[in-house]
């Protein structure tokens, strides 16, 4: 409601990118569309009073916060909401950025049950980067009002992966949410989630893309993600995909950026 | 096992993307989008009989017609709540500090305390702190909560729409509204929430000018030029003149925002604005409680807090700047009179002056830091109620003109510290952080010298 302290004065410099792991068994990113709840959602599991607004871009930083269940601690990052992960504004790079290389152990998207279809763009594009997704079917008590129904034990057979639905304003269903959330890390399940399949001949250059380096790579991106972001030509992209590669020990030659005017 | 060199790799990535061709993007986001409707024809059924009332709000809230003139409404609405609400409280608190402040005298004597220490504490500290609480906490718990409903309504977008086209022909973003009413809680906030706008060139121009809306630090400001001073101008409609006064420095902040932006794309920043589509959210009651305690507790007192905080030295600091004799002179009448003629020029005094270079940490502590710098001076007032500060203004040359111009510079003038590092951060450039502050501080200079010049020639003062 309204600014808080952690979101004005100093406090704007404290944000971080990369989340100090120790002492918590998850981390948990926090997608979206802009005014989805996120930050209510937020707000709901962990207690803290994130600015929330009703108005789409409000949150251009990552917050962070943290909650107990089951015995366990898990950190939890709301990331700026974004309609796709493919637009070059900074906001959505923040939010692209965390979920690629902030090695979250899940997403969970907060999606708007009265308009599905726009928040599912969304949630494919993250189906494409990580298996670990839950997605939170948010405003639901404002589908309802608007007599908008979602069957949304087939949508999560079609997409393959848990969906929850909420109303988080009434904290209504976010224990449920802690459950799935907790399954989906603990790997109780193995997710397989339903991507988007492209045309033939993207998807034949894809899969011999994807088998020359998928041995080389032991990261945790998805190999098939990877191989269409290096075919698409995002410059700022494919350096940050080098950078992390380099980083998490599979050495490669630095002169790699250099060679890379795509 | 297979290790391809990052060379190799690229030479692929280059051979294969002349095989798919250049459309790749399109043809993903496409495949994407298909298959999103696709599932959620599957999954969504809508009955959609009655007219949502939504749309029927927009069709008046949005309108060409009675957009702007209701949301001038509101805004005046707002602030003339805030000055006749925070009017009694005002006085009260004011009488309650300052009787407390004989009985602390009462005390001091009572201890045989030295004059110095009883100077530098109660008529220094204390009382400049008495007049922060009972001047600033009224108008913010009421101001706060209000704007706070209205964001959380989700009226913010709405106006963002009803000012795109003027932002538009600045060549600006129209998105820049919005960063703007992030700016009305703190500048800081502001340009970070300049973030949403995709051009740098646009976020430049954003970020640059989103000082032009007064911040929490600022308001209060206002507000008490507003009330003690304009406000008295006419009698009987006290609230009202003061209201619309208000309204009209923001109106005005508002109209000098898309005239630096203007002429920044027209100079500097050189481009035509880009489109976006901004969604308009729909319309959500606030939950009351919540909205309070966190309007209250997060922005109110945390403002107050910060106030009190950088006032106690700032006051402390100011009492002894004011005791320090060089050559007969004190040494804040030493930089006042080296700042006076300057000062004059643009309608003001050389202490308005220093007490916005000293305020330069955070705006809340200008207006503490002149009452203090006056206060100072021997003047010795019996400060007692909300008129005796007017009349220490008084006493101290102040005129309309004075109180005009006191709120114009304060609208206009350079940012506060942190905002200026926060856009050091987000600029990454040591000459744009430049400009932020330049840029705001000629124009306030320009208006104030303008205005006064204006009101000298036709005699008006």
């Amino acid at each position: 409601m309204g600014l808080t302290r952690k979101s004005t004065g100093i406090y704007t410099f404290l944000e971080e990118f990369h989340t100090d792991s120790s002492g918590y068994q998850a981390i948990i990113a926090l997608a979206g569309n802009p005014n989805t709840g996120k930050s209510t959602v937020f707000n709901g599991l962990t207690g803290l009073n994130q600015h929330t607004g009703n108005w789409p871009g409000k949150t251009v930083t990552l917050a962070k916060g943290f909650y107990q269940h089951k015995g366990k601690q898990i950190a939890l990052v709301d990331l700026p909401g974004t309609y796709s992960l493919l637009a070059q504004s900074v906001e959505e790079q923040v939010a692209r950025d965390f979920i690629c290389f902030g090695e979250p152990d899940a997403v969970v998207v907060v999606t708007d049950a009265t308009c599905l279809e726009r928040n599912l763009n969304l949630t494919l594009q993250i189906m494409e980067i990580t298996s670990q997704v839950v997605m939170c079917l948010n405003l639901m008590d404002e589908a309802k009002r608007k007599n908008i129904h979602i069957d949304h034990e087939k949508l999560a057979k079609l997409l393959g992966i848990p969906i929850v639905p909420t109303a988080a304003r009434s904290k209504e269903g976010l224990n449920a949410l802690k459950d799935a959330i907790d399954q989906t890390v603990s790997g109780g399940k193995r997710l397989r989630p339903k991507t988007v399949c492209y045309d033939q001949e993207l998807e034949t250059t894809l899969a011999e893309l994807t088998s020359d380096f998928s041995s080389t790579f032991s990261s945790r991106i998805n190999s098939r993600w990877l191989a269409l972001r290096l075919l698409d030509s995002d410059f700022t992209m494919v350096k940050q995909i080098l950078r992390y590669i380099n980083k998490t020990g599979n050495n490669l030659p630095s002169s790699s950026e250099e060679g890379l005017d795509l | 096992m297979n290790i391809m060199s990052t060379d190799r790799l690229i030479t692929k990535i280059r051979m294969l993307r002349e095989r798919i061709g250049p459309n790749l993007r399109d043809r993903v986001v496409s495949s994407i989008y298909q298959h999103a409707e696709k599932i959620s024809r599957n999954v969504v059924q809508k009955n959609e009989f009655k007219q949502d009332l939504d749309i029927c709000i927009d069709n008046i809230a949005t309108s060409r017609i009675f957009g702007l003139p209701l949301m001038l409404l509101l805004l005046s609405g707002i602030l003339w709540l805030t000055i006749t609400g925070a009017n009694y409280p005002s006085q009260l608190l004011a009488k309650l500090f300052f009787g407390i402040e004989d009985q602390l005298t009462v005390f001091f004597r009572f201890l045989n305390a030295p004059d110095w220490l009883h100077g530098l504490l109660v008529l220094g500290i204390y009382r400049t702190l008495a007049w922060v609480v009972s001047v600033m906490l009224p108008p913010m718990a009421i101001f706060f909560p209000l704007f706070t409903f209205c964001e959380d309504l989700g009226y913010l977008p709405r106006v963002a729409f009803n000012l795109d086209h003027f932002f538009k022909k600045a060549g600006a973003h129209g998105k820049q509204v919005l960063t703007m009413c992030m700016g009305f809680g703190c500048n800081a906030a502001g340009v970070i929430a300049c973030r949403i706008i995709e051009s740098p060139r646009e976020r430049l121009i954003a970020i640059l000018t989103n000082n032009f809306v007064p911040c929490n630090g600022r308001f209060p400001t206002l507000f008490a030029m507003a009330a003690i001073f304009i406000g008295t101008l006419v009698n009987n409609s006290h609230n009202l003149t003061a209201s619309l006064f208000v309204t009209g420095v923001i109106i005005l902040g508002i109209m000098i925002t898309l005239l630096v932006s203007w002429i920044l794309s027209k100079s500097l920043l050189k481009g035509i604005p880009s489109s976006f589509t901004l969604e308009l959210p729909p319309y959500r009651l606030p939950k009351i409680g919540s909205l309070l305690v966190r309007s209250v507790i997060d922005r109110t007192i945390f403002v107050l807090i910060r106030a009190v905080i950088v006032a106690i030295p700032a006051g402390a600091f100011t009492w002894i700047f004011a005791n320090i004799h060089v050559g007969g002179i004190t040494l804040i009448d030493l930089f006042a009179s080296w700042l006076q003629d300057f000062g004059r020029l643009i309608g003001l005094d050389g202490y308005i002056i220093v007490a916005f270079i000293l305020g330069l940490p955070a705006n809340e502590i200008v207006l503490p830091i002149l009452i203090m710098s006056y206060l100072s001076q021997g003047a010795m007032l019996e400060l007692d109620s909300i008129t005796a500060l007017r009349d220490l203004l008084l006493s101290n040359g102040w005129t309309w003109l004075t109180a005009l111009n006191m709120s114009l510079f304060s609208l206009l003038h350079f940012p506060c510290a942190t905002t200026l590092l926060t856009i050091h951060k987000e600029t990454q450039s040591t000459k744009w952080s430049l400009l932020a502050a330049l840029i705001p501080t000629g124009v306030a200079i320009i208006v104030c010298f303008l205005i006064t010049q204006v009101a000298h020639f036709f005699k008006l003062v």
